[in-house]
């Protein structure tokens, strides 16, 4: 009982930490301009490579713009398009695969077939062709990159549908003369939503990734503007001056674990069985 | 009156091994306020016909032909926002499993909400939380203001038994299906769960069908029973009469499996081997490999349901006597059978 109970509390106290992070990040996202202390895009090429100081707290890069200031304005990118993209992957999953999971038979073949089709294709490819073909623009890149990483919710939900629509409350439902509609997203849809949260918050940091990958490319943001995925790339260049990628590196870290932690909490929180503990 | 009529209801599954018949020409009548038990063991046909009178069974493999006459409208005919109109307000089911057949995501006041919410258009969130409270004060849960607010696993299976069946009687239901619905309950929580639905038979003046394999609760509940095997009718009749007088020998079969505190027995009467397997069934009678009394004709011809002149119908050739008097096997095999099971 006693582990059970420090389990419990320390569940506690994960939460509580991650929810602190990404408010934090929440905050910096917003008061980026108070916050951070130089220019992002000032150059002075007399102190390139400069390590942490006072002055600039995480060092500066090869150009001389101090990281600490980019990396406070990069949340704004990479944060927004990170969140954007998983939510949008996370309805697009949702819906496709609860449909297809729920009418079963040749819907079900033909709907998980298209799917596969996607995930047969390398993701940064597709995703290159999609935002290539859109334009270059931040939206652009996050409409590409949504469409890519649909199909792994919607094979999650679906697996999810087609254990829970044989359960018995479900046919009860039914029984009470609920419609297909009510049954999928007010039965179904809140008691498979754990896992899909958990999945949800652990790709949030794969996403801010896979953006920095297409900005890499010239498809999402372009050079001057400050993102993190873009500087972790340009900071392992030169390793020795670990500051210019650890920073950003620890930031996308930061928020992706946090995220996870809030959904594994907030995935007990759903769960009645677990509240009152 | 009647209320449900069911007739020539087949219903066949076509599975990759070939064609199932898991109902086959199942007639039955319903009269108003009246319950009817079906029996029989696993696999005889019970549940599948159940949820194709609540038509739950969409899938496309299943094919459903027949009648069923519900207040004179077909069942089988409506179309799917039809029949919604009907499921949980006129016609409701309650299941065996109260443990797995509620949500556990929603406060059982929730779930009690929602079928008043579905059907009763018009009503608002406040009255249908006044009639659920009432719901449960009516299934005898204690301090239902507070349990409207509770999950399900705050409860215990008689008590999430009672929600299904506030559930179930939510809005105006004249027919309630009952499939085993005190199988996974302890006996006295049994006893009191069919008290229950007794006592609300007769405040509303309902049908109910229950569907079990124990005939205890069929002699305690229902006015008619009709006995399953392998999807059909083997016999049907009142329920006092089955018990008194078992035409079938697999209802014999079955009477004779229930431990009696009279008499002292070593071993209780089982009917030998099992049912048999939906795609291999015996030619002829499907009940001849298990029965003492079988005959060559037996394994042959498929037997009809007579109808006797009292009003019991049997599906068993040894009924057969009364028409066809001049021959000598089946009336020596009847006198037999008459004998073995009424000993004088």
């Amino acid at each position: 009982m006693r582990t059970f109970k420090s389990f419990i509390t320390q569940k506690g106290f994960l939460f509580k930490l991650g929810l602190i992070i990404c408010a934090l990040w929440f905050i910096v996202v917003i008061f980026a301009p108070l916050i951070a202390t130089h220019s992002t895009t000032a150059q002075d090429l007399s102190i390139r490579y400069e390590p942490p100081s006072l002055s600039h707290l995480f060092g500066t890069d090869e150009l001389g713009r101090d990281v600490f200031s980019r990396v406070m304005y990069g949340s704004r990118i990479s944060l927004t398009a990170g969140i954007i993209t998983v939510i949008c992957a996370l309805s697009i999953g949702i819906l496709f695969g609860g449909i297809a999971g729920y009418k079963g038979g040749k819907v079900d073949e033909i709907m998980m077939r298209f799917s596969e089709l996607i995930m047969a294709f390398p993701p940064l490819i597709l995703a290159m062709v999609i935002a290539a073909a859109l334009g270059p623009s931040i939206l652009n890149s996050v409409i590409a990159m949504a469409i890519i990483w649909w199909p792994n919710y919607a094979r999650l939900m679906r697996s999810m549908v087609i254990s829970l629509k044989e359960s018995e409350y479900v046919t009860a439902s039914r029984v009470m003369g609920a419609s297909h509609i009510r049954v999928l997203f007010l039965e179904i849809l809140p008691n498979s939503f754990g896992p899909l949260l958990v999945m949800a918050t652990l790709d949030l940091g794969n996403a801010i990734l896979m953006f920095s990958g297409l900005s890499f490319l010239g498809l999402g943001t372009q050079p001057p503007t400050p993102e993190w995925g873009s500087m972790v790339s340009d900071g392992a260049k030169v390793i020795q001056n670990w500051w210019v990628s650890t920073f950003p590196g620890l930031a996308i870290f930061s928020i992706s674990i946090a995220a996870n932690f809030v959904g594994d909490g907030l995935r007990d929180f759903l769960d009645p069985k677990l509240q009152k503990e | 009156m009647t209320l449900l009529k069911v007739e020539d209801l087949t219903i066949q599954f076509k599975s990759r091994q070939g064609v199932v018949k898991a109902v086959d020409n199942l007639s039955f009548e319903l009269a108003k306020g009246i319950s009817l038990g079906i029996v029989g063991e696993s696999g005889s046909g019970k549940s599948v016909t159940s949820l194709a009178i609540m038509r739950l069974l969409q899938n496309a493999n299943t094919e459903i032909t027949g009648k069923i006459d519900f207040e004179g409208v077909d069942l089988l005919k409506l179309s799917p926002d039809e029949m919604r109109k009907i499921r949980g307000n006129s016609v409701s089911m309650i299941f065996q499993e109260p443990m797995t057949s509620l949500n556990p995501l929603h406060t059982c006041g929730k779930q009690i909400m929602e079928p008043i919410l579905i059907h009763q258009k018009g009503i608002s969130k406040q009255e249908a939380k006044k009639r659920a409270i009432e719901l449960l004060r009516l299934v005898g849960i204690p301090s239902p203001e507070q349990r409207f607010h509770e999950y399900p696993h705050q409860m215990s299976g008689g008590m999430r038994q009672r929600i299904m069946i506030a559930i179930a009687l939510a809005c105006d239901t004249k027919l309630l299906i009952a499939d085993e619905p005190t199988t996974a309950l302890d006996v006295t929580i049994q006893a009191q769960i069919l008290d229950l639905m007794s006592k609300l038979k007769k405040q509303r003046d309902m049908s109910i069908i229950m569907i079990t394999h124990d005939l205890g609760v069929v002699k305690e509940m229902c006015e008619n029973v009709v006995v399953m095997y392998t999807g059909q009718i083997v016999e049907k009749s009142p329920t006092d009469l089955v018990f008194k007088d078992p035409l079938h020998p697999y209802t014999k079969g079955l009477l004779n499996a229930i431990p009696k505190i009279s008499s002292k027995v070593e071993r209780l009467e089982a009917i030998p081997g099992t049912v048999p397997d939906a795609l291999r069934m015996p030619t002829g009678c499907s009940f001849h490999p298990r029965c003492k009394y079988a005959t060559e004709r037996c394994k042959a011809e498929k037997p009809p349901l007579y109808k006797r002149e009292d009003g019991r119908e049997v599906r068993c050739f040894i009924y057969d006597a009364g028409e066809k008097g001049d021959d000598g096997n089946v009336t020596n095999e009847y006198k037999e059978y008459s004998n073995s099971i009424n000993p004088k």
